[in-house]
């Protein structure tokens, strides 16, 4: 699954996205802002997901049971078939299963709903951390110049492992579990934030302004402030919605593979990786799911396109 | 010219004849991909199903249940009943033309009674072996033993396989290799054409000679009927149905039930059960909370084995609430101790466990992730206990990561284990003997430590009783026992059935998946 | 040029060293003992130790590594610590199916792609356009395994033109072959094709901006010859670049794509591996897979010091 810019260290520095603008040509920041929300890409994007999102928050009382309810009686039912659950009390209540049930009974739209707060948290936590992680190291490489050749040649060693070995073979060393799979989908993720963020680190520092501040003994940290971090805030925007959508993808393969989240937990990738063994007699297992994934990772995949254009066009005519 | 129309017709009577091996060639997709070839060191399935087709028995079981000769032509017993003396059939050979001689049987059993369960059992009163000549052996004992024939028919888990000696005098820590899967059974196993993870190969033995009566259960002729059999890695179980369905493959082994629909409307296709397992549960009595006998009582009354088997089997069809911790219809089934035990009772439960004085320590239960005949069981024990007032926390893990956790012996939180569940073939349900965990010796007992001298002295005596009766009465002791202390949980019977492209039929009752007696037309 | 390529070569060795101690390093620290495994559910802890013991794994992890490294340099890649047959035997069987689904599923992509991207730059802002970006978009959003299963159920399954599952080798006739790699191919592609048609797009659209194409066109140059004689030429590196890095996709795609289709590639061998903790296999497939990362990448590297003079240093 594709998931970032791509990047090469080859690249010659006047390709290099976000660079900066000479000073004083600057359009004011409101008007940015204004365009990305006007962006139709970022309009449609964005909306499918604040509709996911408003899912995942409401999906106690949007018409639920509890996801991990099992009821061997009322499994693999058809959508919209009326099942009675029995429940500690020994007491029983009707209930429509909309999308129908799994094979041990629990109803699928629950699970559907509730698996939208675990994918778009696995979505949004993966991002921010590989971003966050990616930032530090990409600094740290990109100032530090006797610690770049060390660096570097581990991340190019990360990258060179395909990420879904890797993140196999961590889910094995740490055990399934939320967590677990979100960190193992973060590290093969991180080198590449670590290329971008240092190409516009050493872009930056090439600059004639940036070059007379140092000369002149202006700190590092003022540097990073003002001249590195503002430049490298589009494109890591960028890259974490993609970052996002990939996520959610590999956590649906980790899941497949079975390393992914156990499924007491549903995510719309165990759901789908239960239910694949009874594919061709109850498809509603991996339908309903599958839907509800890719809209969500279509959304953000749109969404990042919109801000993209918008954030920094000259990026947007490399991708 | 002359040589050109040789050429010709050779080629063509080559193509025939290939084409004559294809319609011999049998694709099976078996339950499962095999990595081990040592039937001894382990205790999978697929191993023993392996062993079944390269190697032969010196006696086995028929579909009565009855000892019967096989590698043996006869065999007698002395009256004071410490000596058996076998005699070896003619015309023996292994698959690379050396003759089977007695010296190979007795490395074999040597071999068989350091690592198997039954096998172990029957160790300490072996005094030694006698090879009297190249087809007669003695095997002494030092006090009468009831079960020597038994041990040595034992068909699953372990099965005691005939090896050559040099063979059956590797370590018995080990698995073989490849290249030492020789065996006189009527498969040869082409140690060549294996491909891990893709298919295992075997061909007829055409110097196999079969017994001349009918096959019976593991006993009898067993005759191979078609020349090669490929056994397929196909993990997905959709695809292997869907491989079958277009005839891409001659047999399924395992088709999950809940896919079954897909092949019984199939006209072309049979739908046979192929083998029958128990589901059980086991606590760990060294650690908290299932280190008092109360709470282990009170997990007992709690699961529900009609709602866990109704939960991993779905078909009624193909599952029986069964009690006993031996095979129900099998000669030791009883319901002797069950009463009021299996079925859910979440109130009467959760009043044991006040009774106990639980603390609430969690019920750590490790389950595989990635098997789904064992995967459903996690939830659904966890719901039950839960229902009866325990903590439970479920610890999803790999199928190969679970055997390692299982041996740890440390408290739950610090990485051990509360509860775990799997199941048995039936074949080895059948009495208080066979199964590993069913050892209660407090210095022995593994895979929970279980530690209960009645239940040991109560084994031990099985083994010397030698009427049907008895063997009865003890069996119906033990299973008070159990019920009592909470050594084995069983959780219920599940047929398991496989489909077969209609061309194949098998001439008799096949005990488990064996591919003699089995032809394709 | 010449110190180029060789400097690049060299720099791959590194690199690999680093892959190596990663992954050595990672798979000593993974629970769940490949001895335990070997030794059965019945072998008692002394047994276990013996086992380990014979498998080197009780020695410190330093020694462990210097000694698969050495037997390494020396072409021994070690044996596997199940099926008792070299690591190199394992691999060699399973190599055919993984190349051949990589290759076709490469081809497959680059010469679908390509021509959907300079098709959509050239009719930019068309309907062809927003087809071709909204469906490379919808391409890599859904997950392949559902993509697979849904191709099995119309192709072979429902309108039974094509085998469900399995391979052939190549050996065995060239239709057996293909016709089992179809499906797989094209599951696998979709995703890449996705890519690549974007990066095309984008590519030749700028191009197509600058201004020199606008003096050409004035000129009186047609659009065939503007796509031949720059946009491809320009557009080269980035697709070359997009290419390169999603190889490592691929490898992905195709441990999934191999558990649906029942390949017997080294995908899913990695992936029994990691399972049962068979660490000599593990080692040596990631290893390979890094080499092959690394190699193309340096391919393409000397690929952009052709086309594209600036790049040389």
């Amino acid at each position: 699954m594709p998931s970032s810019t791509p990047e090469s260290a080859t690249e010659p520095l006047d390709r290099v996205p976000g660079l900066p603008s000479p000073p004083g040509t600057h359009a004011a920041p409101v008007s940015i802002w204004r365009r990305v929300l006007r962006n139709r890409a970022v309009m449609v994007g964005g909306l499918i997901l604040m509709v996911m999102l408003l899912i995942a928050l409401l999906a106690p009382w949007l018409g639920t049971v509890d996801p991990t309810e099992i009821d061997a009686a009322s499994r693999n039912r058809k959508p919209g078939a009326e099942i009675t659950l029995t429940g500690a009390d020994g007491e029983s209540r009707e209930h429509t299963a909309w999308f129908g049930t799994d094979n041990l009974g629990r109803d699928l739209y629950s699970r559907v709903l509730y698996g939208t707060r675990v994918s778009l948290t696995v979505g949004f936590t993966v991002s921010v951390i590989a971003i966050s992680i990616g930032l530090v190291i990409g600094l740290v490489a990109g100032f530090a110049r006797r610690l770049d050749g060390p660096v570097m040649r581990l991340m190019d060693g990360l990258m060179a492992i395909p990420g879904i070995l890797l993140a196999i073979a961590l889910v094995a060393v740490w055990g399934g579990g939320l967590t677990t799979v979100i960190l193992a989908i973060v590290v093969p993720d991180v080198p590449r934030v670590v290329r971008l963020v240092r190409s516009v680190v050493l872009s930056v520092r090439e600059e004639p302004y940036v070059e007379a501040a140092i000369s002149v003994g202006a700190p590092t940290i003022m540097l990073l402030m003002r001249h590195v971090l503002p430049n490298t805030l589009a494109p890591l925007i960028v890259q974490g919605t993609f970052l996002c959508a990939s996520a959610m993808l590999s956590e649906a393969a980790l899941s497949f593979l079975g390393m992914g989240i156990p499924p007491e937990i549903p995510s719309w990738g165990n759901i789908i990786a239960e239910g694949r063994s009874l594919f061709r007699i109850h498809p509603h297992n991996i339908f309903y799911p599958g839907l509800f994934l890719a809209l969500t990772v279509l959304a953000v995949n749109v969404l990042g396109d919109g801000l993209r254009d918008t954030l920094d066009p000259k990026m947007s005519r490399r991708l | 010219m002359q040589a050109r129309f040789t050429r010709f017709i050779a080629a063509l009577a080559l193509a025939g004849l290939s084409g004559l091996v294809q319609a011999q060639t049998l694709k099976v997709v078996m339950h499962s991909d095999i990595k081990v070839l040592d039937p001894l060191v382990s205790s999978q399935y697929i191993v023993r199903n392996h062993g079944h087709m390269v190697w032969d028995q010196l006696v086995a079981f028929d579909e009565k249940n009855e000892v019967r000769p096989q590698m043996a032509s006869r065999w007698t017993v002395s009256p004071d009943k410490l000596v058996y003396t076998f005699v070896l059939r003619d015309g023996l050979e292994w698959h690379d033309g050396t003759p089977v001689t007695s010296e190979d049987c007795i490395a074999s059993i040597k071999r068989f009674v350091q690592r198997d369960p039954s096998g172990l059992r029957l160790a300490p009163s072996i005094a030694g072996f006698d090879a009297v000549d190249a087809k007669t052996f003695r095997l002494k004992l030092k006090e009468p033993y009831a079960l020597v024939l038994e041990t040595l028919a034992k068909p699953s888990l372990s099965p005691m396989l005939i090896m050559p000696k040099r063979v059956a005098e590797s370590p018995a820590s080990e698995p073989i290799g490849p290249e030492k899967v020789i065996g006189s059974g009527p498969f040869i196993f082409k140690a060549d054409e294996w491909k891990p993870g893709e298919k295992v190969v075997y061909v007829r033995n055409p110097k196999y000679k079969p017994r001349s009566e009918p096959p019976s259960g593991f006993a009898g002729g067993k005759v191979a009927m078609v020349e090669r059999i490929e056994w397929l890695a196909i993990p997905d179980a959709q695809t292997a149905v869907s491989a079958l369905t277009r005839g891409e493959v001659d047999m399924v082994e395992i088709v999950p039930t809940d896919l079954l629909p897909l092949v019984e409307k199939d006209k072309a296709i049979t739908v046979l059960p192929f083998s029958s397992g128990q589901y059980f549960g086991r606590m760990n009595w060294a650690f908290p909370p299932f280190d008092n006998v109360k709470v282990r009582q009170a997990a007992m009354v709690a699961l529900n084995q009609e709602q866990i088997l109704k939960g991993v089997i779905g078909d009624p069809r193909y599952y029986k609430v069964c009690k006993s911790m031996y095979f129900c219809g099998s000669q030791l089934a009883t319901d002797a101790g069950s009463a009021g035990f299996y079925q859910g009772d979440a109130k009467r439960a959760q009043q044991m466990l006040k009774d106990a004085g639980y603390d609430g320590t969690p019920v750590v239960i490790p389950y595989p992730t990635d098997l789904p005949t064992l995967a459903p069981l996690g939830p659904l024990a966890k719901q039950q206990l839960e229902r009866a007032g325990f903590k439970v926390q479920l610890a999803p893990m790999d199928w190969q990561s679970m055997g390692p956790r299982l041996r740890k012996k440390e408290k739950a939180a610090d990485g051990g284990w509360s509860f775990f569940m799997s199941f048995y073939d039936a074949r080895d349900a059948l009495d208080p003997i066979g199964r590993t965990v069913l050892n209660t010796n407090c210095k022995t007992s593994f895979l929970g430590w279980p530690c209960d001298d009645k239940f040991e002295f109560l084994r031990d005596a099985y083994t010397r009783a030698d009427t049907p009766e008895a063997k009865r009465d003890i069996a119906r002791q033990v299973q008070e026992r159990n019920t009592e202390v909470g050594v084995f949980v069983p959780l219920g019977e599940a047929r398991f059935v496989g489909a077969m492209n209609r061309k194949l039929e098998y001439t008799f009752k096949a005990p488990i998946t064996v591919f003699w007696g089995l032809k394709k037309s | 040029m010449l110190s180029f390529i060789l400097r690049r070569v060299l720099a791959v060795i590194p690199v690999l060293l680093i892959v190596a101690m990663l992954v050595f390093g990672l798979l000593r620290m993974v629970p769940g003992d490949p001895a335990a495994v070997i030794a059965g559910d019945a072998a008692t802890n002394e047994q276990v130790r013996d086992i380990r013991e014979r498998l080197g794994l009780e020695k410190p992890i330093p020694v462990q590594f210097a000694i698969w490294l050495g037997r390494l340099v020396q072409g021994d890649l070690g044996q596997s610590f199940f099926f008792k047959k070299p690591v190199a035997d394992l691999i060699a069987q399973r190599f055919e199916p993984t190349l051949a689904l990589g290759v076709c599923a490469l081809v497959l992509a680059v010469s679908v792609a390509v021509p959907l991207g300079v098709l959509a730059a050239f009719r930019q802002g068309s309907w062809v356009d927003r087809l071709v970006m909204g469906l490379s978009v919808m391409g890599f959003s859904l997950p392949l395994f559902v993509l697979g299963y849904l191709l099995v159920y119309i192709f072979a399954v429902e309108l039974e033109w094509l085998p469900v599952q399995g391979y052939a080798r190549i050996a065995e006739g060239f239709w057996p072959f293909i016709e089992r790699l179809i499906l797989p191919s094209v599951a696998l592609s979709v995703g890449y094709i996705a890519l690549i048609a974007r990066i095309t797009r984008t590519s030749v659209l700028e191009v197509l901006n600058e201004d020199y194409i606008r003096t050409a066109r004035a000129k009186g140059l047609t659009d065939r010859e503007v796509l031949v004689r720059h946009a491809l030429r320009n557009a080269a590196v980035p697709i070359l670049t997009i290419i390169g890095i999603g190889l490592a996709v691929l490898i992905g795609g195709a441990v999934v794509t191999e558990s649906v289709f029942a390949i017997p590639g080294l995908g899913r061998l990695t992936v029994e591996a990691v399972l049962s903790r068979d660490f000599p296999v593990i080692q040596a497939l990631i290893l390979l897979f890094s080499c092959g990362y690394l190699l193309v990448n340096l391919l393409i590297d000397i690929g952009y010091a052709f086309l594209d003079p600036r790049i040389r240093y």
